[in-house]
């Protein structure tokens, strides 16, 4: 069966009539309908249409975000793998290739957080072992309404429980992320996952179809009828009804997952495959037409071989299917049976279904029946593209234009310490250990930093090197300045693995955006993208792929926009690599970078003042480089004791994260906040608890502060001592802008420590 | 005469901590160390049976409910009852008592969440072929990474534990006290690992073999691959000889070494 285009395509008895009504609810425009009637030059059948539904959906096909996505910058001397793939993938030299990739499970987890945030979890580890890397780190960036409501405990609760079960039950230690809480996010939570995997060089493999005649096979799971229309659901807006959208939702196994990775590693480390790639969003139509469209090629595939979970399941069930742990391979011909046996070996199902041809076609067959025939590079590279027009929100503009001079002084020294007191028992700044301790954080051995430091810093393969990463993005900043947010998003991450002594290599990015038919949404999805890229340029970090979430909102309001960007480095010896929080008595405390009057925007504002408002904190590009230089070469050089990023609550909660989170227990200091760099005019708040960028709170041995003056001089970075690390039980003495005060380090420790867990705590509040 | 120990680690679908088994032994220790796949049936003459962390069958049913039923666990069973030495961590421990090598169950931790981080371990017996490298006493820090570790049992079998100095390691704060703070997964008594009566099997729930790695930064667990060779040494020399007082000079002091390094008894 190597060329059928005189066979016809024939109807399936009993399909839908084609109306204009059936082509809107499979999300397609009636200019789109046209364009699709154009090149199949005939009305497509019912199967076709759920195709066209799939594949030009937001999710599979970018079509609002793929021109803007286009000007961002994706290439450097250490990317080798960038966007297109299941996954990016870099040189860390030794041989050795570090892939990775962030994906949301959004809407799926708004409906059902336990199991779509499991199934996130499995899709992106799928996308990372079948570039033939062994997953060794799981990130999770989680945003979800206050804690104060009953349903976003409900939905935190069954998210953590989802990565958490899913990860563990692998084997693939989650190690680092974020959680943000705002009620911006009450009714649509984001859930992005970033996965990091390992592989030498050599034994890259891509998601491709070449070679006709070779066979195309179906592994791992059965096909059901979960998640049909997962790609299209995720490309709508969740509406009150969206409960009755669980069937949509997938349901994970983790344990398939763990054999389906061991089988795969061990097929790829064989050579006995092709390509492979993920059964994900649209299933086996994305799979088996990305596959192809790669390689120019064409996929013949008949459905009836398709091992299925259940009876009397039609062909457009089972294109468009999102049943978990199932993977499509290409095999190299003599290694049919081989293949065969080592799947059998890890009690996985193996099915051929079709085979590689060269007539350019995606054809599926219902025992011989041609149901499907459409032209792969149409379908999948000419989905159309919509440049609209961007507009701010007049809501953004009023929040722009508040005055804050007010917020900008304190009534007493009491005054400064509630704020901090209330900073460090936000959700959103407090401690993640409710989180990170569901999570298996040290299997495989490699977590030589986990959770709780700046970045995740974990063991490479290569001799004595080390991969530092981070997931960072600040919704509020983005939604007061789409661009700046864009730009600091890829900053503060750049900032972060830096602050472990890693030199940024590469980004992956997560875009989590409300509806891009709004002009409001789509001016904010423009401008972020523009500021990232920006910043990825100035900080030599391209993008390698990633994931474009849009459509977030409920109720007729958007999320706040919100892009995270996944940053990894490379430390070259990982014996010089900084820990965040401050290390021993005595040390000297400095400062780096410039503290500016920046309040606007800021979590300070938000938790002490219930305001949204302001321009956020300028995102200077050749500032947030030139520290990123500073921190890299002092700590090759052993400079820093300790290196921790100033970002959310500005020095004052940086000081007091580096205190509270000392290894052996609280640590007191003692610190003059008017000493460290600043500009003029900084208002006492903008001291305190403003968010200016590029500022970094170091500390070193006693009398090495000499060193960090050296390095601040040569890259042009301002730096100042600051104070000194004092010993346990002892306060926090702060001073600055004319207040001082000394919460002992212990207490501080212990808001810090408890501010998640008392509200966890009521677990019984939680409603679905 | 063949020198060293040769560590079996068995695979079953699911396992997931028999890399960092493998890696404790060869890296680690030294040593070597092969993997033992679940649907074999032999046990390739090795010294030591591992059975490592992880999910094996997914816990489908209870967990380590269904690996006792393998292949591989009917060699292990009568090997570990001829007086092989066996060790079950995490998962391992779980199926040890589903195959009635160890008394006792391990159910869902107390707080019914998994739970990852280190714990304080005391070392309540260091007679044994596990713990002949420690000193009575001795205070470690090793991961725990698990949601069903919650040992129970009979309060006649818990009894008979503790009577018999079976009870391995225990859980305690950083002063040493088995408090009820200190205890994860509110397990009986803070019993976090225990030995069969003929004291060549040993089950616990946390992970020593990631805490022996000196690039990690803490080598606690160590100690227990170094008993192990201590008692493979000795038993080689000295057939049927289980006395641990004859342990080859240095292993304490490498050990006691190791545990100080690691700075755990602040």
């Amino acid at each position: 069966m190597t060329r059928t285009s005189l066979e016809r395509v024939e109807a399936r008895p009993g399909d839908p009539v084609m109306s204009a009504a059936l082509v809107a609810e499979h999300g397609l425009s009636p200019e789109e309908w046209e364009q699709i009637l154009g090149f199949m030059g005939r009305e497509p059948t019912f199967t076709e249409l759920g195709v066209f539904s799939a594949m030009w959906s937001e999710h599979c096909g970018y079509k609002n975000s793929r021109p803007l996505l286009r000007t961002l910058p994706t290439e450097s001397a250490a990317v080798v793998q960038g966007p297109g793939e299941n996954a990016g993938v870099i040189d860390v030299g030794g041989g050795w290739g570090v892939a990775f990739k962030i994906e949301s499970h959004n809407h799926p987890s708004a409906v059902e957080p336990y199991q779509g945030a499991a199934t996130g979890s499995g899709g992106i580890l799928r996308d990372v072992f079948t570039m033939g890397a062994r997953p060794i780190a799981i990130f999770d960036s989680l945003h979800f309404g206050s804690l104060d409501s009953p349903q976003s405990r409900y939905l935190f609760d069954g998210v953590v429980r989802g990565v958490g079960d899913y990860g563990n039950c692998v084997g693939v230690p989650t190690v680092g992320g974020e959680a943000i809480f705002d009620p911006a996010y009450e009714r649509n939570p984001l859930i992005n996952v970033m996965c990091i995997g390992v592989l030498p060089l050599e034994r890259l493999i891509r998601g491709e179809a070449e070679g006709v005649g070779n066979p195309v096979m179906a592994v791992g799971a059965r096909t059901g009828r979960d998640g049909i229309h997962g790609a299209t659901f995720a490309s709508e807006e969740l509406d009150e009804e969206a409960v009755d959208s669980r069937p949509q939702v997938q349901v994970g196994d983790p344990f398939t997952e763990k054999l389906l990775l061991e089988a795969s590693l061990e097929l790829i480390e064989r050579d006995l495959l092709v390509g492979i790639q993920d059964m994900g969003a649209a299933g086996l139509t994305s799979s088996g037409t990305e596959m192809a469209a790669r390689s120019g090629s064409g996929i013949d595939i008949d459905v009836a071989y398709l091992p299925v979970r259940e009876k009397g399941m039609t062909p457009y069930e089972m294109l468009l299917s999102e049943s978990q742990e199932r993977m499509l391979l290409v095999a190299k011909p003599e290694h049919e049976e081989a293949v065969r046996e080592v799947l059998e070996r890890w009690d996985l199902q193996a099915a051929t279904i079709g085979q590689v041809t060269d007539d350019g076609m995606f054809r599926v067959r219902e025992d011989g029946i041609v149901r499907v025939e459409i032209p792969v590079k149409p379908l999948v590279d000419d989905c159309p593209t919509y440049v609209r027009e961007g507009v701010m929100s007049p809501a953004t503009a009023e929040a722009r234009a508040a005055d804050l001079e007010a917020y900008g002084s304190f009534g007493s020294d009491e005054a400064v310490e509630t704020a901090l007191r209330t900073l460090l028992d936000s959700p959103s700044i407090a401690s993640r250990r409710w989180i990170h301790e569901q999570y298996d954080t040290t299997v495989q051995t490699n977590t030589l930093e986990g959770p709780g430091s700046d970045a995740a810093v974990l063991r490479l393969p290569a001799e004595g090197r080390a991969l530092a990463a981070s997931t960072d993005g600040n919704g509020r900043h983005t939604w007061l300045d789409p661009r700046t947010g864009g730009r600091a998003a890829v900053a503060e991450a750049a900032r972060n693995v830096a602050c472990s002594g890693a030199r940024p290599l590469a980004v992956t990015n997560c875009l989590n955006f409300g509806s891009p038919l709004r002009p409001e949404v789509y001016f904010q999805l423009a401008g972020a993208v523009e500021g990232m890229g920006e910043a990825c340029r100035a900080l030599g970090t391209p993008v390698t792929g990633g994931n474009v979430s849009l459509y977030n909102e409920t109720g007729g309001q958007p999320v706040y926009p919100t892009p995270v960007i996944g940053m990894l480095g490379v430390i070259e010896d990982l014996e010089r690599r900084v820990p965040s929080a401050f290390r021993r008595a005595g040390d000297e405390i400095w400062i780096a970078g410039t503290t500016r009057d920046e309040i606007g925007g800021s979590e300070y504002l938000a938790a002490c003042h219930g305001l949204v408002a302001g321009l956020p904190p300028a995102l200077e590009l050749e500032e947030a480089a030139a520290l990123v230089d500073f921190l890299v070469e002092g700590a090759a050089d052993g400079a820093f004791a300790s290196a921790h990023d100033a970002s959310d609550g500005g020095l004052a909660v940086a000081l007091a994260e580096c205190a509270v989170r000392a290894e052996g227990g609280p640590l007191g200091c003692t610190v003059d906040l008017d000493a460290a760099p600043a500009g003029a005019d900084v208002s006492a708040a903008g001291r305190w608890f403003g968010e200016s960028h590029s500022r970094v709170v170091l500390t070193c041995r006693p009398g090495a502060g000499e060193r960090i003056a050296a390095h601040g001089r040569r890259h042009g970075v301002p730096v100042a001592r600051v104070g000194v690390v004092d010993g346990p039980d002892r306060p926090c003495r702060l001073t600055g802008a004319g207040h001082a005060i000394a919460p002992p380090a212990a207490e501080l420790a212990r808001i810090y420590e408890e501010a998640i867990p008392r509200r966890m705590s009521e677990e019984a509040g939680i409603t679905s | 005469m063949e020198v060293g120990m040769k560590v079996g680690i068995v695979r079953f679908p699911g396992s997931n901590c028999d890399a960092d088994v493998y890696r404790a032994v060869t890296d680690g220790l030294g040593e070597r160390a092969t993997y033992l796949w679940h649907k074999s049936t032999d046990l390739e003459g090795v010294d030591v049976v591992v059975l490592p962390g992880g999910f094996s069958y997914g816990d489908y049913l209870r967990a380590g409910a269904i690996a006792r039923f393998s292949p591989i666990m009917r060699e292990v069973i009568d090997f570990a009852r001829g007086g092989g030495l066996t060790l079950g961590i995490c998962n391992g421990f779980q199926v040890l008592c589903e195959a009635h090598l160890l008394p006792g169950a391990l159910v869902r931790n107390r707080n019914l969440r998994f739970r990852c981080h280190d714990v304080g371990l005391r070392v309540e017996n260091a007679g044994t072929p596990f713990t002949s490298a420690y000193g009575e006493g001795d205070l470690l820090h090793i991961p725990i990474a698990h949601g069903e570790g919650q040992f129970v049992a009979e309060a006649s079998t818990l009894d008979e534990l503790e009577a018999e100095n079976r009870v391995v390691f225990r859980y305690v704060d950083r002063r040493g006290q088995a408090t009820d703070a200190a205890n994860p997964n509110g397990s009986a008594r803070n019993i976090a690992g225990i030995v069969n009566a003929e004291g060549n099997i040993l089950g616990l729930m946390p992970h020593p073999e990631r805490h022996s790695l000196s690039v990690l930064g803490n080598t606690d667990g160590l100690a227990v691959f170094q008993s192990l060779l201590a008692a493979v040494s000795r038993e080689r020399s000295h057939p049927g000889d289980r006395r641990t007082d004859a342990a080859p000079p240095g292993a304490r002091e490498f050990a006691a070494g190791a545990v100080a390094g690691a700075g755990v008894s602040s």
